[in-house]
Order: structure tokens, then sequence, then C-alpha cells
């Protein structure tokens, strides 16, 4: 780490705006139940309150007690943004969570784990649980562990001890006061151990503290679209896109959001086409099994020319597939969805600031091109957080698309763009009728094979056109005289950008798309310019460069890959980037 | 009849079809309403029956098959003043959209569910739907249907529907009634038309259904959910009339967070204060 470490120093110099690999990485893992969210919690905010910068990503089982769940926690002093595999303070509160993580472990990795508890090589013993129980009750192991990093990180035990107190008041004085106890005798055995034991990692320097952000990607998605005017939220639970509905329905009193658990994703879909036609801005939230269930609705959304705004928090499949785990694969899906020919838009954020400015975006691009809109993100993104600097909300304007109508108002009038005017039932003296069925200009079921319906199919594939010129375009990270291309979209942003200030990376560029369709027309000519072309996916077949490829007829010569559930560690892509 | 409600067009039923005698009956009932035509919104799936909307000179959301009653609640949560009727088949109420049907009771927004009840698929031509009684022969049921049919009434009651009632396209004057009445009670109306499909049901035809029902008559208390469920068990000869009504139930629209200070304000009306993202957004500093 320490080599990597200097070497990045020297390539970041030179000219990247980049997080950087410095810094160290935490890793606590437990059992369900053992209070691994918590400890997170409370190191994540106290560190950032003491004016570092955090990560934290968290991997889990799909079950509710039991099994092991272990969180990454990256500590800066330049913001971090992505994974990493190497682990410099480990503490597993069990044996199993012991040989899950172990595999990441370094030689330089100090292991702090109570002896009591499991055996393991190399370790540093801390006990926990006695030291916890000393302080009132064993259950504050998990806060005796938060308190010991805080002593090795030399974090101001007054911010620790303050939030402690805020985040247990509500549960009573005594377990405020047991769980500062206990953190304070973990906090003395952190600064002790710094001083007895040799800790190999980096130090590392706070900065002023600030009033930034800690968002996950679930907040980003959920802020995004109140900031894109959206008054409602249809859903029917699924890992790992409940997060955004939880956080909307949370927000339903003060924001003013109409929430309903729907039946089934059907229902939802049909629900939010309904809201929608009477000028209602719903988001729907589903991961892959619940968008599969909706392909009709998208279907009726392409024919009736209805505005949606699906968010897809995507995880491997097929099927139920591996329900608490990460995947980039769903893009065909939501690409191909729905039966005949209609536009659509596809975005995908790579960081909690697109994912807030995009998620507000897809309700304009909806209301504007009556399209569907669908926000991709990941396991892997929804539930990673960090800081970033204040969101700037005060020149938010939602932008509405919508027509009064007067009494010869037809749904359906044919325009030179394919666009008509949407109207909603109540607003203006003219009704709004929309069918299923191919339909005339007033949405009159129609047979008129080469009259009327043709004319409807071509003002449907009309609408492409605005929609591809007004595609997002890429976004060129790097060398702007690249002739190596990494081509990336969604989550694997940050790591790819990390992993590229730890390369030799003259010559190598990063394009990344927020929008993965329809594809920006630059794509095909920055494609072009390089002689050799990267896709750096989550998945196992490279959706998104085939893609690329079918629209731009550009090949791709090298594809780094993965699906195993996991996200990609900086480590993982810096490596292949210097293989390929 | 010149109606305001009625949108003079080409008709694509068969001659003698029930879809007439029920539209019919709806137009005279939203006449006698004297409903606010803007206000008005029509919700149908797929199907001869989901096909009404299209003849009628109404705001309506014609979607897909079985769908029908979703779309409606969203309508509701988007703009709870608006009148929402939803017209529908027995395929596509209680089949395809089975599952939606029960759970809408259970959600309650303020709309009408009108069912045409033929007991058969028109459209596709003569299958057995979930009304179909038992012994029926189709192009698919070779041997005569064997599956128990579908209760929509006893269904209802059981779930505590806000409003249940069975009429008949051969009773003109009481299915209009009924209508009326679904329309201005609070709350989810199931309102089962018996009507015939003249082309694929030979058996249920517009004597049989005649012959074969009854109008409940002023001693029942719909009130009376044990009664009314009784009742709803009852057939050959089968009753006609509201059957059950519960007027204390909480409604969708009403217990959503944005309406329930009892602001009515569609959300297509409302703009939100960006301060209050702001406000939000603190408590993650
Ligand atoms: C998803 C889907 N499945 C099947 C169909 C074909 N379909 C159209 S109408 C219908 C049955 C309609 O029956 P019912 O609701 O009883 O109406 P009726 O035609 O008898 O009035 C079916 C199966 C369809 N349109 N969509
Ligand atoms: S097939 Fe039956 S339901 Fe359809 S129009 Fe003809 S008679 Fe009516």
């Amino acid at each position: 780490m320490t080599d990597k470490h200097d070497e990045t120093t020297e390539t970041a110099s030179s000219g990247y705006q980049t997080p950087h690999p410095e810094g160290i990485s935490i890793v606590l893992a437990g059992g369900a139940g053992h209070g691994i969210q918590s400890i997170e919690a409370i190191l994540v905010n106290v560190l950032k309150k003491d004016g570092y910068h955090v990560f934290a990503t968290k991997e889990y089982m799909s079950r509710i007690r039991g099994g092991v769940n272990s969180t990454q926690i990256r500590v800066s002093e330049k913001p971090v943004r992505s994974y990493v595999e190497g682990t410099d303070i480990f503490i597993p509160l069990d044996q199993a969570s012991y040989e899950r993580c172990k595999k990441n472990l370094k030689s330089t990795t100090a292991v702090l784990a109570d002896a009591s508890k499991l055996q393991a090589p190399n370790t540093i013993d801390i006990p926990f649980e006695k030291v916890a129980s000393e302080s009132g009750n064993p259950l504050f192991a998990n806060t005796v562990s938060a308190g010991v990093i805080c002593g090795i990180l030399d974090v101001s035990q007054e911010i620790l001890y303050e939030y402690i107190t805020t985040v247990f008041s509500k549960k009573g004085d005594d377990v405020v006061n047991g769980n500062i106890k206990a953190a304070q005798s973990g906090y003395l055995t952190g600064s002790q151990l710094k001083q007895s034991v040799r800790l190999t990692f980096n130090t590392i320097k706070k900065n002023k503290p600030t009033q930034s952000l800690l968002l996950s990607g679930t907040e980003a998605v959920t802020f995004g679209a109140l900031a894109g005017g959206c008054d409602s939220c249809f859903a029917y639970p699924m890992t790992p896109s409940t997060g955004v509905f939880t956080q909307m329905a949370s927000f339903a009193e003060r924001a003013g959001v109409a929430v309903e658990q729907v039946e089934d994703e059907i229902g939802v879909v049909n629900m939010a086409l309904g809201a929608w036609y009477a000028g209602a801005r719903p988001l729907v939230s589903t991961s892959g099994g619940g968008f599969a269930l909706m392909t009709e609705g998208i279907s009726l959304a392409g024919m009736i020319e209805s505005p949606l705004v699906i968010h897809l928090a995507q995880r491997p499949g097929p099927a139920t597939g591996l329900p608490t785990r990460t995947e980039q694969g769903d893009l065909n899906l939501a690409l191909y969805a729905g039966h005949g020919v209609f536009p659509r838009i596809i975005l995908a954020p790579g960081d909690t600031e697109q994912a807030f400015e995009l998620s507000a975006q897809a309700f304009t691009l909806a209301d504007q091109y009556q399209v569907p809109v669908f926000i991709l993100t990941d396991q892997y993104f929804v539930d990673t957080y960090y800081d970033i600097p204040q969101i700037r909300t005060e020149n938010i304007k939602t932008e509405r698309f919508i027509t009064e109508t007067t009494k010869d108002y037809k749904r359906y009038t044919l325009t030179e763009d394919g666009f008509s005017p949407r109207g909603i039932p109540g607003f203006g003296s003219g009704l709004v009728c929309t069918d299923s069925d191919e339909h005339d200009q007033s949405a009159r079921i129609t047979e008129e094979l080469d009259d009327i319906a043709l004319e409807m199919k071509n003002k449907r594939y009309k609408k492409f056109d605005s929609v591809k010129e007004n595609a997002l375009p890429p976004v060129l990270i790097g060398e702007e005289n690249y002739s190596r291309l990494i081509v990336g979209w969604g989550s694997v942003y940050n790591t790819v950008i990390e992993a590229m200030s730890i390369i030799d990376n003259s010559q190598t560029a990063f394009l990344f798309f927020p929008q993965l369709y329809p594809i920006h027309h630059s794509a095909s000519e920055l494609l072009q310019k390089a002689s050799t072309v990267i896709a750096v996916e989550n998945n196992q077949t490279a959706q998104f460069a085939q893609l690329l490829t079918k629209e731009t007829g550009v090949g791709i010569d090298c594809k780094i890959l993965k699906y195993n559930g996991m996200p990609f560690s900086v480590e993982e892509v810096a490596e292949a980037l210097n293989q390929g | 009849m010149d109606s305001t409600f009625e949108y003079k067009t080409d008709i694509a039923w068969c001659q003698g079809c029930g879809n007439f005698g029920l539209r019919k009956i709806v137009i005279n009932a939203l006449e006698e309403l004297e409903i606010e035509k803007e206000k008005l919104v029509f919700v149908s799936g797929i199907g001869q029956a989901a096909k009404s909307p299209q003849y009628l000179d109404v705001n309506y959301f014609n979607g897909l098959h079985g769908r029908a009653l979703p779309p409606a609640a969203g309508i509701k949560a988007a703009n709870p003043n608006l009148i929402v009727v939803v017209e529908s088949g027995d395929g596509d109420m209680y089949g395809e959209g089975g599952n939606h049907f029960i759970h809408a009771i259970r959600r309650n927004p303020d709309i009408t569910v009108i069912v045409h009840n033929n007991m058969v698929y028109g459209l596709t031509k003569g299958q057995a739907s979930p009304t179909t009684p038992k012994g029926m022969k189709t192009p698919v049921q070779t041997s005569g249907v064997f599956e128990e049919p579908i209760n929509p009434l006893a269904m209802a009651i059981s779930l505590d529907a806000s409003f249940v009632a069975r009429g008949s396209v051969g009773e003109f004057k009481l299915t209009k009634d009924i209508i009326k009445k679904a329309i201005t009670h609070r709350g989810f109306s199931l309102v089962d038309v018996f009507q015939a499909c003249v082309t694929f049901n030979k058996i249920n035809t517009h004597a049989w259904f005649k012959k074969n029902t009854y109008s409940l008559d002023d001693s029942h208390d719909p009130t009376d959910r044990n009664k009314a469920f009784e009742l709803s068990l009852q057939s050959s000869p089968w009753p006609l009339g509201i059957f059950y009504k519960n007027e204390h139930k909480p409604i969708f629209e009403e217990e959503l967070a944005v309406y329930r200070n009892g602001d009515k304000t569609p959300l297509y009306k409302r703009t939100r204060d960006p301060k209050i993202i702001d406000s939000l957004l603190q408590q993650k500093i």
C-alpha cells in the first residue's frame, strides 16, 4: 500500500482531479445482529465531522440474522469514493467473519479481534466484550470497537461522544452513558495501541471540518426525484431498490408525496401510468425481477405516449439471483422491455451527485418527450455513501409540460416533430383520451392500416430524432490525446477514475456514459480516435459495449468484466488496465 | 337518444349484444347525475366490454387487459376531484385482473367499477371466463367447464368492499339506479351487471337472465353484512340490487399523506418549495 501510495501522489499531480487511493481502509465484519451497521454509522459520521473524507460500502447476506455482513470504511485526507480490496484495519466480530474476509488481508493488516471469540494468526487481542461488560452491557461491544478506531485515528473525543449521545438519546440516559463509557474505554485502547504496536498504515491528516453531506446512492436518487418534482411514489418491495421507496415514504408528509405499496409490480407501473395521465409525477422504484413484471406497462407507456420514470436498482439474476449482491446486468432488459417500437431514455449515474442531477432530470425528460425514462443503479451504488459538497437546490425549477385543453383538443394530434401537446383530465375544457390499441388523433381505436395507424407509428418513431438529438453527451476524463480509451457506465465510474490514478495512465482516457440510450452522436468519433477501446462492466457479456458497437459500428478491443456479485475493486481494475 | 355523453361512431359490437343495453344505462345514469363531463374519467382494460369508453364522449384511459384498477387508483391519487368509473368485462376484471380486484377492494379508492358479466370471453371468441357456469362447452373447454366459477359478489363482501351490487341489462331502471348510487357512494363500488353475449354464450341469453333473476325488495338492509353474504350465495334465481354497503371505510386517496389535511388540490397544481428539500438535506450533514 505504501509503495502504491507514493506512486499515486505522482500521477495525481499530473492533472487528475480524482480521488486518491491514499488513506486507510477499515473492514468490520460480523453476523447480522452484531451491530455492524451502527458501528459503520458512528464511524463514518464522526470521522466526517472531524474533517476526514469518508466512504462506506457494505456487503451483506440475504438473511435477517446470522451470516456474515461486512462494511468497508475508507478514511482519507482527499475524497474517497470507491471500493478497495486492501484492508489496513480489520475487526472481525466472530470466527465466521474472519474466515470470510481473510482473503483480503495483507501482511501489514492490523487484525483487531477478541481472542476469546475467535482464533486467528497475528491478531491484536482486544477483549471487546469484556470491556463492554465493564461499561454496563456486553452488547456495547460494537461501540467499543468504534472507540478503538477513533483512538487510533486521533478523532476528537468531543465529536465522538456528542454523536453517540444524539444517536442513543431516544433509548434513555443509561444507554447513552453506557455507550459513552464503552467508547471511552475503546478510545483509550486505540490510543495506547497506536503507541505500543507498530501499525503500518499511513498516517492521515484531517481537513478543516465542512458542512458536507453524507449521501448514499439511495438518498441521492430520492432527493433528485424530489428536486425533479416527483410528487408520488409507487413500488413493491425488492432489494436493493426498496431503499428509495422507504426513503420517499419517510419524506411523504414534509415533501408532499403520495406513496403507495401496490400489490405487485404490474400494478405499480399501471398505477404510475394512471397518475401521470392525471398530471402527477410518480416515481417507480424496482429491481430486475420486479422490472420484468413491468414490461407490459412499459409497452403501454410507449403506445399511449406517457411519461414514466423508473428507478431500476440492479442485482444479479436470472430470477431471484443473488438478492443482496451487485451486478450491472439489466441494461438489455431496460433496453428491450416492451413489445413494439417506441423511444425511451436510459440514464445511469456514476456518483451520488450525478444520481441527484439525473434523477431530477429524468422527470423533465419524461415529461418533455412523453417517453419512459429509466434510472439504472445497482446494489453497490445504492448502498454506498461518502461525503460530497452541499447540493444546491435554490435554482431548481420544476418544468412541466402539460397543456390546458380546449374543446377541440385531441391527445394525439399529428405534429412535425411527433410530439403532441399533453393535456390532463380536468385542466381545460377538452377531453383527454388515451388508448392502448392503435388509435387516431383523438385516441379512438382504428384499423385504418395504411392511413392513420401508419401515421401514428411514424409519429412515435419520429420522436426518436429529438430524443437522440438531446441525449446527454459522454464525459471524457483524463488525457485528451488518448490512444487507449476506457468506456464505462454507472457504478464503475469512481473505481475506474481511481484505478487510473494508480497506474501509468499516459495516453489513457475514460469515456463515461451518463446516458446509455440513445447514445449521443459524439460517441462514434470519440471511440474511433482510440487505438484500443476497453470496456469495464460489472456483468458477464459487456452489455453496454455490445450496444456501443451496434450503435457506432466501433468494435471493443478488450473487456474487463466482473460478475461474481461483488463490485470491482480499485486494485482489480488497475491491475487489469496495467495488463491491457 | 341524444346525450352529451354519447360518442357517435361505428360500434364494433355484434347486433343484439348486451353491451349496447349497458351503454344506454350508463349514459342515462350519467345524464341524470348531471356530472360535469370534464371531471369524469372512464378507465377500462381490454375486451369487448372494455371498449365501452370508446363509445362515450368522456375522458378515458383505455389501458391493458386486466389492468384497469391500478390506473384508476393512480388517477385518484393524482387528482381526487376526478370522478372515476371503471368499465370492463368479467375476464378482464376477475381473470387477468383478479389480483388487482382483491387489492383494489382493500385499498378502497373512491371509484365505481362496472363489470359486464357475460360469463364468457367475447373478444377472443368464446373461451370460458372465471364466471362461466360449470358444464358449459367452449372451443377450449371442450368437455365442459369443470372449475367452480368465481362469485364476485361473495368475494367482494368477504373483503368488506364498500359497495356491492348486481344489476342486469334486462332491468334498465334498476340497474341505472344502482349505477347512480354507486357513483355517488364514497369508496370502492362494485356493480356486477348480467348481460348476454349473443354470439358466444348460448346458455346465458337475454331470456335466461330475465327468467333467472329477481329484484331484492326494500326489506333488505344493505348494512347487514351476514345477510348480504347469504344473498350473494343464492343462485337460480339470482338476486339483483344493492347487496352490501359499508360507508365507514377509510378511502385510499384521502389516506395519502398529501391529502390527509383535507386539502384536495390535485398534484399537478402543487409546487414544492426547494427549501423543503434543503431542510431534508440538512439532516444528512
Ligand atoms: C395480456 C393480454 N392477454 C390476453 C389478451 C387477449 N384478450 C383480449 S380480450 C380478452 C378477454 C376478454 O374477456 P372479457 O373481459 O370477459 O370481455 P368481453 O370481451 O367478454 O366483453 C383476452 C383474453 C390481451 N389483450 N392481453
Ligand atoms: S362477441 Fe359477445 S360480447 Fe362481444 S360484441 Fe359480440 S355479443 Fe357482445
